[in-house]
């Protein structure tokens, strides 16, 4: 079996194809053939038949969860569910305190909410995790005061696929009663999310990382005891007055079966990928001065994000153009700054070098990864061929310590 | 990013690329750019008897347009006088590449390696006369 498609998807953290699964379900729930009713029509079987498929698909994603099926707000993705909670839990404890608690590697959704919340006379702390990426639980739990209200933590990091200690971090956020509220857009079919067990009380989610379809997501909000938000979008009460608007029932059907199918396959995907990653890794570690960023042990299976020391990153993207593949993170790669995850880590030899972000998933094959490797050596032994820095490295010139004519 | 053919075939297939002896007192050396803008460029001339840049070198650090606008320059500049050379422009090599406008600064870079590189042969010059 000899057909590798190329470009090479290498950027299944950024979005995932849907399902073939899920597509055919979606698409039953469309046409006049199909299940197109609006599920908040209470008088005929048109609306009850999509209230039913609704309510099944909200029973996949508690599931997936260890929810209750009632715990599940249906968004219209993991951005809207973070300005939900944060926004929603922030203003409903006005009362309580005006104090949050973030980390300077969460997803942009929830650091420029927070910076809204600021502009609102909230005070935000960002935290900034240890090297590897993790969060310090000592330096969390010190970070909580009296009048904070809502702490935020990202399950898994989009850039280095890092997994956050949410059991502990939860029994700490329980123990302070500040609203603990969770960015799990990365999580589902990666790895086990059991909500009671961590005591989360909110959770962020959407479909299209999880190979289901763009703009469906669900926001978890506990029942007991129970969390309460203020609406940000008002309307016909639907939600439970938590998020009104009509509900999109392929969308959700989509959303339901791509996370019944992530919950079903998780621990076989999990085991292909690790190795599927080893491989990778394996072909490329043969290559002087690079790194990898973010813990080994703690980081889902599928995810591989290392530096290239004295290689530009523009030009690296370049002449990988056969593989997709994401330079810090696809909402910021068009700016041609550095990783504000990769900075936040502390990473000394940020300036010179050069992050790309690998992530495989259910369609990707061990022929992919070897084409891959060769791709990247390659590139990088042509690239530092044609760098002056590298030949500085080469001749033990520390480049810290050059005179450079900014401009 | 849409680059052009001429960017392309100059990243993909990049001229002169190498380096000249820096102590060499027909070499001028000019370095521009810095790591922590993204760019960095080394151009080297080595000028011939009859005043003409017999041969140039480069090496850079940087995004496709600005190795295609240091791999370009190296053509330019040979055959020509010091005069000659002074008087390329950035304009010149972003035209010729088509660069577009969030890389014209690539040019630029470019334009003060070749300054630099006829400085410091200037200087080397000037040192062996006195």
């Amino acid at each position: 079996m000899s057909s590798l498609n190329i470009p090479i998807y290498m950027d299944y953290s950024s979005t995932t194809p849907v399902d073939e699964r899920v597509a055919k379900k979606m698409g039953e729930c469309l046409t006049q053939q199909g299940y197109f009713g609006n599920p908040a029509s209470r008088s005929h079987s048109f609306g009850w038949q999509a209230e039913e498929l609704v309510e099944e698909a909200r029973q996949h994603v508690a599931a997936l969860l260890g929810a209750d099926p009632r715990e599940i707000i249906w968004t219209s993705g993991a951005t809207e569910s973070d300005n939900l909670a944060i926004k929603g839990a922030a203003h409903f404890n006005v009362k309580r305190g005006k104090h949050i608690v973030t980390v300077k590697t969460e997803h942009k959704a929830v650091l420029d909410t927070c910076r809204q919340l600021e502009r609102e006379g909230f005070e935000v702390t960002y935290l900034d995790p240890m090297e590897n990426g993790l969060v310090d639980h000592d330096q969390f739990r010190a970070a909580l005061r009296d009048d904070t209200t809502v702490a935020s933590v990202m399950h898994v990091n989009n850039e280095i696929g890092v997994i956050q200690d949410l059991k502990a971090l939860g029994a700490i956020c329980r123990e302070k009663g500040v609203v603990f509220h969770v960015d799990a857009a990365q999580s589902p079919g990666k790895v086990a999310i059991d909500v009671e067990d961590m005591n989360v009380d909110l959770m962020s989610l959407c479909a299209h990382k999880a190979y289901g379809p763009k703009g469906i997501g669900a926001l978890y909000v506990r029942r007991k005891p129970r969390i309460r938000l203020e609406a940000q979008m008002h309307g016909g009460g639907h939600e439970r007055g938590f998020r009104s608007g009509t509900l999109p029932t392929h969308q959700i059907v989509g959303m339901g079966e791509a996370f019944r199918i992530a919950h079903e396959e998780m621990e076989a995907e999990n085991e292909r990928l690790s190795k599927l990653r080893d491989r990778l890794l394996d072909g490329i570690k043969d290559l002087e001065e690079i790194y990898i960023n973010g813990d080994m042990e703690q980081r889902i299976p599928g995810n591989l994000n290392i530096s290239f020391s004295y290689v530009e990153g523009e030009s690296l993207i370049m002449s990988l153009k056969d593989i997709a593949v994401s330079s810090g993170s696809a909402c910021t790669s068009a700016s041609l700054e550095p990783s504000y995850v990769l900075r936040a880590l502390g990473r000394a030899d940020e300036l010179a070098s050069s992050s790309i972000r690998f992530t495989m998933g259910r369609y990707s094959t061990e022929e992919e990864v070897d084409y891959t490797v060769d791709l990247i050596k390659n590139a990088v032994s042509k690239l530092r061929e044609l760098s002056p820095l590298w030949d500085m490295y080469k001749e033990g010139i520390d480049l810290d310590t050059v005179e450079w004519a900014h401009h | 990013m849409a680059y052009s053919d001429k960017v392309l075939d100059h990243y993909e297939n990049p001229r002169n690329v190498g380096v000249l002896d820096k102590d060499d007192p027909s070499v001028g050396t000019g370095m521009v750019g810095a790591p922590a803008c993204g760019d960095v460029m080394r151009l080297q001339i080595k000028v011939g008897d009859d005043g003409r840049i017999e041969d140039a070198k480069f090496k850079t650090y940087g995004c496709g347009s600005a190795i295609a606008s240091s791999s370009l320059v190296t053509e330019m500049v040979k055959g020509k006088t010091l005069e000659e050379v002074e008087a390329i422009k950035n304009r010149d090599i972003s035209d010729e590449l088509a660069l577009p406008p969030v890389k014209i600064h690539c040019s630029v870079l470019a334009e003060d390696a070749i300054a630099a590189a006829i400085a410091d042969l200037k200087s080397k010059q000037q040192a062996k006369a006195s």
